[in-house]
């Protein structure tokens, strides 16, 4: 974004994530796409730093392969534990994920539902508590609930990912009054992750304060996701903008834009 | 014959007698995978020196498209 009366250091806006310095606010998912070229197309547009990915047994019908096309001087993978409904069974998969050769920062999510795909709180606890024992940098997502998120802070979790609303349902922000409180107790950066819908979505999380967001579905279910990923790298950075101006206050009721007096008669 | 269960199906193991020659068999590049073998990682770097046997559970894993 350009302009001509704000100098460029006002909407420098970089953010530190487990010692990284990240210009993005915006992590994106790569799954779901049409293909590697959509995908790859689509992580341009948003601007994005960091992308998820997901592990797997390999298809041995199938030369394709994401380590063989995505740029990791461009982007740092983050692993996730998605499918896993266990602590045993996430750090399972990290431990695979870290032999892959990524660095050591990993998405922990255990998942205690598979309709509802909400996070099994107690095992992400588990599960954070031996992975940063084990060298791990810990991005959990969790629920919104503030003391789950100090308590995951309290581990030794580099950033907290509270859900908006379901992953996959962009519901958007079911519960912004906890994200308001979370964001105002955490010493580390709180990052919003599933639910986000559409660019406003996105916009709304950063007004309240979050430090980044993560989403997937938002981007890659989009009629034309690539146009979608340049929305919600606008949305984002309108709404991290935004923030730090200092929204106005809400008024009961109508306040004047043009001078009450001097009309004419 | 030797057989191994090779992420959850049965393999004939054939010539393929350590991690690394059943990989190339495989035609799967070593930096794009990870493997347990009953449920134990192997390092990359014991990838040549690990021999499998009658048996033996593999998981071979990589990274896909994910949230």
């Amino acid at each position: 974004m350009e302009s001509e009366t704000l100098p460029s250091s006002s909407l420098d806006d970089s953010w530190t994530l487990a010692g990284r310095t990240l210009n993005s606010r915006l992590i994106l998912g790569t799954g779901k796409y049409k293909d590697a070229a959509e995908t790859k197309a689509a992580l341009a547009a948003s601007g994005t730093e960091i992308v998820t990915v997901a592990l797997r047994r390999v298809d041995l019908s199938s030369k394709d392969n994401l380590l063989g096309w995505i740029d990791r001087d461009r982007y740092t993978l983050l692993p996730n534990t998605a499918g896993c409904y266990t602590a045993d069974d996430a750090i399972r998969t990290l431990r695979l994920a870290r032999e892959l050769g990524i660095a050591d920062i990993v998405k922990l999510e255990v998942i205690g539902d598979p309709e509802t795909l909400f996070p099994d709180n107690e095992q992400t606890l588990v599960a954070a508590k031996q992975l940063i024992a084990e060298g791990f940098t810990v991005l959990p997502y969790c629920s919104d609930d503030p003391i789950l998120c100090r308590k995951l802070e309290d581990l030794g979790c580099a950033a907290v990912m509270p859900l908006a609303a379901p992953i996959g349902s962009g519901q958007g922000i079911r519960n912004p009054r906890n994200l308001e409180i979370i964001v105002s107790r955490a010493s580390i950066p709180v990052i919003v992750d599933a639910g986000v819908g559409t660019a406003s979505d996105a916009t709304k999380a950063l007004e309240i304060g979050v430090d980044a967001v993560l989403m997937n579905t938002a981007v890659a279910a989009a009629k034309d996701p690539v146009l979608m990923a340049h929305a919600m790298r606008e949305g984002v950075r309108s709404g991290r903008l935004a923030y730090r101006a200092g929204r106005m206050p809400v008024r009961a009721h109508a306040n004047a834009s043009s001078p009450t007096g001097g009309l004419i008669e | 014959m030797a057989q191994i269960i090779l992420n959850g199906q049965p393999r004939d193991l054939g010539p393929s007698k350590t991690v690394r020659a059943l990989l190339a068999d495989l035609e799967l590049a070593e930096t794009q995978v990870a493997v347990e073998r009953n449920r134990e990682i192997v390092p990359r770097a014991l990838y040549a020196e690990t021999a499998l046997e009658n048996g033996d559970k593999l998981e071979v894993v990589t990274f896909v498209g994910g949230g």
